[in-house]
């Protein structure tokens, strides 16, 4: 219980947000949360079960869509959102199935294939998807301080759904199992757990919350189109953040979005023209100078400070 | 004939595609790195052949000399400052590695050749030849030849140098060929220097066909990822195997749903393969 309370005292306090920030700051606890959603959905498959996914730009780029077409169609703002989360869900327990069997860097291609394969597909379906056109969404009769609230509101609440769900996977079987397979799948499975149906569990988990995150970011800039949504750097992004917070754990993949959003405006505010540069620097830092996240860090300092307490215990 | 010169073109194309994919192949069977600079590689080959014909006159087909040193000498230097601090480490490390330092060699490219798209015009271009019906387009089958030449020197290196054996040496067994006296870390070096001259050598080639652009990078990485898994990881001849199928692919496909699906279609097929054999059609086990 001690434990959880900070938890909650910290969602709370950003919960509160809208009391003293301007939009500006809003946009940015909206953003967090954002990223805060796809890297604690990365870290279930790729920090817990060890798998290199890049299907994260599929999953929002097919959220997206799915919630804007619902919602073009008359669909309520929150049912398109639920809509958009079984969309993903769905898309990923199919495609979980089919490229769950390769390991390592095939992995990896199959699931960053995924989100072109949709790129193309979205692209060229223009009686759907309006093409390269982009689609609007329906405009939301609300002043825009409000809607800035609602938007700020509904992602927190998803990334605090997306940290449960985290929590969840790493108390429960689930997450038992995911580590046995990052471990050793082989051994794994000759132990009796169930390999394919638990990384199909992790795929989809990791989609779930995506696509709704997807779906409330079309609800909130009013316009899509298909190399936004798509981005590979949607994918990538959330790879970042978990490394850099620690990949494997509950929190680290939180601290890492936060502590990435921070660097990213920072480095867009001074450094325009050499961003992506400066971004790749702190990439190539992070590499060599924080193998473990700021997590691991942490953990490491506090081992130290236990062994000099015992010690100066010892001496007493 | 008429499906006589669609498959040429597309073999032409194949050709370059393996050349492309190579080096890539090597670095990823021998290093176990998905290197995402190859792109960059690739593209900065093709600025070195651009300003070489622009400012000295020099031939593409002559400065691939000029690229492909060039970039060994970046390649090892990539390698033996930077990556081979972590190349013990997991897929996600090196491949996050390697990714910022694309973002940065890209950022570099960018700010210093700007993103507009160059040409390089040849005063004297050799023009085409038609050959019992079929359209021959000279200068891309001579850079076609070239490409598949150099892909038979590397394969040769690789069976009959000192440093060949010691690559395929340290590729089957890391810790045995250090033990029989391999540097393995040089190795490690050479192979990412020889993986970076193959992606010079293709860009300065593919000069003569592509618009030059620091943007093309991602598409040129993305042909290399297609035509290694196709053609099964491991071997020179997955490369070559899988870049001529990926070239025929894509012309016959532009041909049945439109040229803009070409590459749509190699995706499409990409997945199925490794749907139904994970090692390509080339490949061997145990380089998953």
């Amino acid at each position: 219980m001690i434990r959880i309370l900070p938890i909650v005292v910290a969602i709370a306090a950003v919960a509160a947000l809208p009391m003293f920030g301007s939009n500006y700051v809003l946009r940015l606890g909206t953003m967090f949360a954002m990223y805060a959603v796809l890297a604690q959905s990365w870290n279930i498959i790729g920090g817990y079960a060890g798998y290199p996914s890049f299907a994260t730009a599929a999953f929002f780029g097919l959220g997206a869509y799915a919630g804007a077409i619902l919602q073009g169609a008359g669909v309520p703002m929150p049912l398109a959102w639920g809509a958009a989360c079984l969309v993903a869900a769905v898309f990923a327990a199919v495609m979980g199935l089919a490229i769950l069997h390769l390991k390592g860097h095939y992995f990896a291609i199959a699931s960053l294939v995924l989100a072109e394969v949709l790129l193309e597909i979205t692209t060229s379906w223009t009686s759907l998807t309006g093409g390269g056109m982009g689609l609007n969404l329906p405009v939301i009769r609300m002043s825009v301080d409000a809607q800035a609230r609602l938007f700020f509101w509904s992602m927190l609440t998803l990334a605090v759904l997306a940290l449960i769900m985290s929590w969840l996977v790493a108390r429960g079987r689930v997450g038992f199992a995911l580590q046995c397979i990052r471990q050793n799948e082989d051994a794994s499975s000759m132990v009796g757990i169930n390999t394919t149906l638990y990384k199909t569990i992790a795929f989809v988990l990791s989609g779930l919350l995506v696509g709704g995150a997807g779906a409330m970011y079309a609800s909130w800039v009013f316009y899509i189109e298909p190399p936004d949504v798509y981005s590979v750097m949607t994918s990538i992004k959330p790879i970042v953040m978990v490394m850099l917070g620690g990949a494997g754990t509950v929190l680290g993949p939180v601290v890492g979005a936060a502590a990435f959003l921070v660097m990213e405006e920072v480095v867009w505010r001074n450094f325009l023209s050499i961003h992506a540069a400066v971004l790749g620097i702190i990439i190539v830092g992070l590499i060599f100078f924080l193998p473990n996240g700021l997590f691991g860090l942490l953990r490491k300092r506090k081992a130290r400070v236990l062994l000099q307490l015992q010690r100066r215990g010892e001496s007493a | 004939m008429f499906y006589a010169q669609i498959l040429l073109n597309g073999l032409v194309l194949g050709g370059l595609y393996a050349c492309i994919a190579v080096g890539f192949s090597l670095v990823w069977g021998v290093l176990n790195i998905i290197n995402i600079l190859h792109g960059s590689f690739v593209v900065l080959g093709s600025y070195i052949a651009y300003f070489a014909y622009v400012h000295m006159g020099i031939h593409p087909f002559v400065s691939v000399v000029i690229a492909g040193a060039l970039l060994f000498g970046l390649g090892y230097l990539v390698q033996a400052g930077l990556i081979n601090r972590v190349v013990g480490a997991p897929v996600l490390t090196t491949l996050v590695l390697t990714f910022g330092l694309d973002l940065m060699l890209n950022n570099s490219m960018l700010l210093a050749f700007s993103a507009d798209y160059r040409t390089v015009q040849l005063a004297n271009p050799l023009g085409t030849t038609v050959i019992s019906g079929l359209v021959l387009p000279l200068d891309r089958l001579v850079a076609m030849l070239l490409a598949c030449t150099l892909t038979g020197l590397l394969y040769l290196l690789l069976k009959r140098s000192g440093i060949g054996r010691a690559i395929v040496a340290v590729r089957m067994d890391r810790e045995a060929a250090a033990l029989m006296g391999v540097n393995v870390k040089h190795i490690y070096a050479v192979t990412f220097g020889i993986g970076a001259l193959m992606a010079g050598t293709a860009g300065s080639l593919l000069s003569l066909i592509f618009p030059i652009s620091p943007l093309n990078s991602s598409e040129f990485l993305g042909l290399a990822f297609i035509v290694c898994v196709l053609g099964g990881l491991g071997s020179i001849s997955g490369a070559i195997v899988g870049g001529l199928a990926l070239g025929v692919i894509q012309s016959f496909g532009a041909l049945l749903i439109g040229p803009q699906h070409g590459l749509t279609i190699a995706f499409v097929l990409l997945v199925i393969l490794l749907i139904f054999k994970p090692t390509g059609i080339m490949g061997r086990r145990g380089y998953e």
